[in-house]
């Protein structure tokens, strides 16, 4: 199963792929992990001895300055070399298959390797077919999961409504082809909210949608009655051309969030947004700039929950890399 | 092991200690340490009895620990939290246990993290002296022996007292 | 010693509905000469059974040869000796070769290597289109005079009804059957299975209806036009009912289905397991118990192995960008067995799936065991247990269902035409068959 090449014997975490599969203690104590970090941030010498001398490599098949620079940011703060690789000018595309250029890099010494990558499971085969005695944190595959993000969200959730218990938490917007979004219903779900509302137009949602564990909402209002938290997700432009929305203006009419709608929330709901923002097409400015909005605090967040699930997953996989060599001799 | 250990006796002897050394040194400003969880205790206890209006100071040594890849994160110990500056600062450093000198060891790298000291002195309740690194304290409350499978545990934060428990020995 | 006898030994074969036991079943210059004789000869080489089955040789309706074109994954020498270890004796091969086989020539050359490698019959089945790019007619009498059987589309869909219609008409005047895999190009877009697993892990799925709107077209056009249709690797159950239906009717229609349809479901690709990047796609289990039903009821006529041998390389990648399909020809006794065990298929209806069905659809003769018959023959050991693993198997391709498992279930020898051309045993260690 998925999660199982993400954990050591003992149940500790020796790669971070995917939310799916791990306990609520283990979520539980990755989100206490990146509290203890978030200090860190704001030291005067914002870093930790705890990844020195490992290296980090920033493995980034899919462009993207925000993540990338969050986690080259966390593995820094953790004393880690960092090594960015971009991969649109290095060897795949001179036709050098992936999994020589890992092994490759991983006889290099690697310790670490941050994938981003187009394809849904590709973190998945490299964690198990290709290195798997390096630790593999997956930023991002296809459309299977996103779990940092998620995990960030998740955090964000907590410090502003202090438990998960009894929440009702609606993502609006394209489930159908979001990582985010798969990654955040299966966190939330784990979690132990009370609801998970999807809110989208049908052509947006998956057929199946209702196997993930959430309610499918297809009339906005409807939606946002009693909700305490609205995670709003960037509505990309090929959806139009690929058929699926008529124009940005209706999204935004019928999906969009402002203070009108907001409105029909509780009155302390919070509004978030993996980001970036696409003002005027998911959110207005006065919501995304507003008082309810928690944006800027995920931002903050995703250094610390990147730093807490590197060291974890570098703990647990020198503990793997160790027994085997224990083994051997 | 059965000595009974009364830690507030030893509190008053060290506090006593610091106020002479300080004397002796010459320095007449300091900030107090304490290495959680049991030295911030003995730390508070130092500041009562030296009647200190400024805070201790609180450092969590997780992320600088020698023994980090093969025992994890501990997560659930609170944050760091030095309420003053480090720079040119005389600092006494206060922890309940004093064994091998790994835990000092990184408390100072720690703490030249946040700045450079004038000077680290460090205070101990309990010297077990069973040394793995060179570390001297200059302020001990008292000096004990320890059998091989027994480790000593300071409980509180309220009523301090000492623990001496026996352990499962470890082939390491 | 009688150097052109062979005798097989302790087994059971099936006949007048039941499983008929046999001590000898005597085979001299290739004919079946005697059954349970009481004559004592000393054969060449005696093959024994164990206690297990014999049936007419296996005849496999859809086999990727992977020659002429992608030697590093397979020829007809190397999978053609797969398939005689499968207990195959006849098989299609598919067009999907390079260059495509859609004219006399490569017809020909398979024709000639697979004789040279004389491990099994090779039936072609030629490309429906040229190059089987669905636009335009290719040379189907040519092509029926160099050897093909059949006419198909190759999994390739046709770009147009127009087209498949006029394809449908001409190979109805040279008489020639077309086996159509049916795939509505609109809505084939995807890896595996719409559904909730595909939710789940966030790849792009191939719904039902991409299927089940082909099959309803190609029926009606089977019907409009008068072909023999045959459908290739059904995987719906809705595919199943319009399938009965219109043989209720009167349309000259058979089916099939691959053998790993009957075992797994798109559960399989939950960790990403790039062996079971299968097209068309691994369904639900509803789908899988309708296959299976549909083979007990008759609305599915055959079984195929849809054997694609990769090398390894080729399903060492994120799984969108892995080739497609499964080395699955030396898997079919194991997975025969296996579904017998569990109760779900009885060995004797997987066996007229790929023995007597697939014949009656191309019009061929029957294999039989009985005197006077040649011998087209598999001897099977249902208790024989192995590891679907690269040194035990003859295919270039490592990727099984099975892969690295231990099975139950093989094929220890096969009599393609008389010959032997498969035997896991010597037990006349003089002679070496």
């Amino acid at each position: 199963m998925e999660s199982e090449i993400q954990l050591t014997p003992s149940g500790r975490l020796k790669h971070f792929l995917s939310v799916s599969g791990l306990s609520r203690a283990l979520l539980t104590e990755i989100l206490d992990t990146a509290e203890s970090f978030i200090e860190v941030g704001e030291r005067n010498i914002r870093k930790v001895p705890l990844l020195r001398g490992k290296t980090v490599v920033n493995l980034f098949f899919e462009p993207s300055t925000r993540t990338r620079s969050t986690f080259e940011l966390a593995a820094k703060r953790l004393s880690a070399d960092v090594l960015n690789l971009d991969i649109s000018t290095s060897a795949t595309s001179k036709g050098e298959s992936l999994s020589d250029m890992l092994e490759n890099l991983e006889a290099m010494a690697s310790d670490m390797f941050v994938v981003r990558h187009s394809q849904s499971g590709a973190a998945h085969f490299i964690a198990e077919s290709v290195t798997p005695n390096v630790a593999i944190v997956n930023a991002g595959d296809g459309w299977h999961a996103h779990p940092t993000q998620a995990m960030l969200d998740m955090l964000t959730i907590r410090q502003h409504k202090g438990s998960f218990e009894g929440l009702k938490v609606a993502i609006v917007g394209d489930i159908l082809h979001s990582r985010v979004a798969r990654s955040q219903i299966r966190a939330l779900n784990t979690l132990g909210v009370a609801e998970v509302r999807v809110i989208a137009p049908n052509t947006l949602l998956p057929n199946d949608v209702e196997c993930l564990g959430v309610k499918r909402f297809t009339q906005m209002e409807d939606g946002l009655k009693d909700l305490d938290v609205i995670i709003m997700l960037r509505l990309q432009k090929e959806r139009m051309q690929g058929g699926l929305l008529p124009s940005e203006q209706e999204y935004y009419r019928l999906y969009g969030l402002n203070q009108q709608k907001l409105a029909m929330a509780k009155p302390d709901a919070i509004v978030m947004h993996p980001g970036p923002i696409n003002r005027g097409v998911e959110i207005s400015s006065d919501v995304a700039d507003g008082p309810q909005s928690v944006i800027l605090n995920q931002v903050t967040n995703g250094i610390a929950i990147r730093m807490a699930v590197m060291s974890m997953a570098m703990s647990g996989q020198t503990e793997t890399n160790t027994s085997r060599k224990e083994a051997l001799e | 092991m059965t000595e009974q250990i009364d830690v507030a006796t030893l509190i008053a002897k060290m506090a006593q200690d610091i106020e002479t050394q300080m004397q002796t040194r010459g320095i007449s400003t300091y900030e107090i340490v304490g290495i959680h969880s049991g030295g911030v205790w003995i730390a508070q206890q130092l500041r009562q009895a030296l009647k200190r209006e400024q805070a201790v100071g609180e450092i969590n040594i997780s992320f600088y620990r020698d023994d980090f890849t093969r025992v994890g994160l501990h997560p659930q110990v609170s944050p760091s939290n030095l309420p003053f500056v480090i720079d040119n600062t005389h600092i006494v450093l206060v922890d309940d246990v004093l064994m091998s000198g790994r835990t000092v060891r990184a408390a100072m790298n720690e703490l030249f993290d946040y700045g450079r000291p004038a000077s680290i002195q460090f205070a101990v309740l309990i010297d077990i002296n069973q040394r793995e690194l060179p570390i001297a304290p200059s302020v001990v409350g008292t000096v004990m022996a320890l059998a091989t499978d027994e480790r000593v545990k300071l409980i509180g934060p309220e009523d301090l007292h000492v623990n001496i428990q026996k352990i499962a020995i470890q082939d390491n | 010693m009688n150097v052109s006898a062979i005798e097989i030994i302790n087994g059971k074969y099936w006949a007048n509905d039941g499983w008929v036991k046999f001590e000898s079943i005597r085979i001299i210059d290739g004919i079946i000469t005697a059954i349970n004789s009481d004559d004592p000869i000393e054969p060449l080489c005696v093959i024994d059974a164990k206690g297990g089955i014999v049936c007419p040789g296996l005849f496999d309706l859809n086999v990727a040869l992977r020659e002429p074109g992608y030697a590093r994954n397979g020829n007809i020498d190397s999978e053609t000796r797969a398939a005689a270890a499968a207990g195959v004796t006849q098989l299609c091969c598919t067009p999907d070769s390079q260059p495509v086989n859609d004219t006399k020539a490569v017809t020909k050359l398979i024709k000639e290597q697979a004789n040279l490698s004389a491990n099994c019959e090779v039936l072609p089945l030629g490309a429906l289109t040229k190059a089987l790019k669905g636009e335009q007619l290719s040379a189907h009498a040519s092509l029926k005079e160099a050897g093909c059987v059949a006419l198909s589309n190759g999994a390739a869909p046709i770009s147009n009804l127009l087209v498949a219609q006029r394809c449908f008409e001409y190979a109805k005047t040279q008489n020639m059957p077309v086996f159509m895999t049916p795939m509505e190009k609109d809505l084939y877009e995807g890896c595996m299975h719409e559904g909730a697993v595909s939710t789940a892990i966030g790849l792009k799925g191939i719904p039902a209806i991409a299927e089940t709107i082909a099959v309803a077209q190609l029926l009606q056009l089977a019907k409009a036009t008068g072909v023999q249709l045959h459908l290739s690797q059904i995987s719906c159950a809705e595919s199943i009912q319009l399938i009965a239906e219109a043989k209720a009717a009167g349309t000259r229609v058979s089916a099939d289905v691959a053998i790993v349809n009957l075992l797994y479901t798109h559960e399989s690709v939950k960790g990403f397991n790039s062996h079971f990047h299968c097209i068309p796609p691994l369904r639900t289990e509803q789908d899988r118990q309708a296959l299976l039903e549909g083979l007990k009821s008759g609305a599915i006529d055959a079984i195929c192995s849809a054997h694609l041998p990769w090398e390894a390389a080729e399903k060492r990648m994120p799984f969108v960008e892995t080739a497609v399909g499964m080395s699955s020809i030396e898997s079919l006794i194991p997975a025969a067995v296996k579904l017998n065990e569990n109760g779900e298929l009885k060995l004797e209806v997987f066996l007229k799936a790929m023995t007597e069905n697939p014949r009656n659809i191309l019009h061929k003769e029957q294999n039989t065991i009985e005197t006077g018959a040649t011998a087209n023959i598999t001897v099977i050991d249902t208790e024989q247990k192995w590891v679907v693993e690269q040194q035990q198997t003859y295919s270039k391709g490592d990727n099984t269902m099975f892969y690295n498992e231990e099975v139950k279930g093989r094929v220890i020898a096969t009599l393609c035409n008389g010959r032997l051309t498969h035997n896991t045993q010597d037990l006349n260690s003089k002679n070496n068959c």
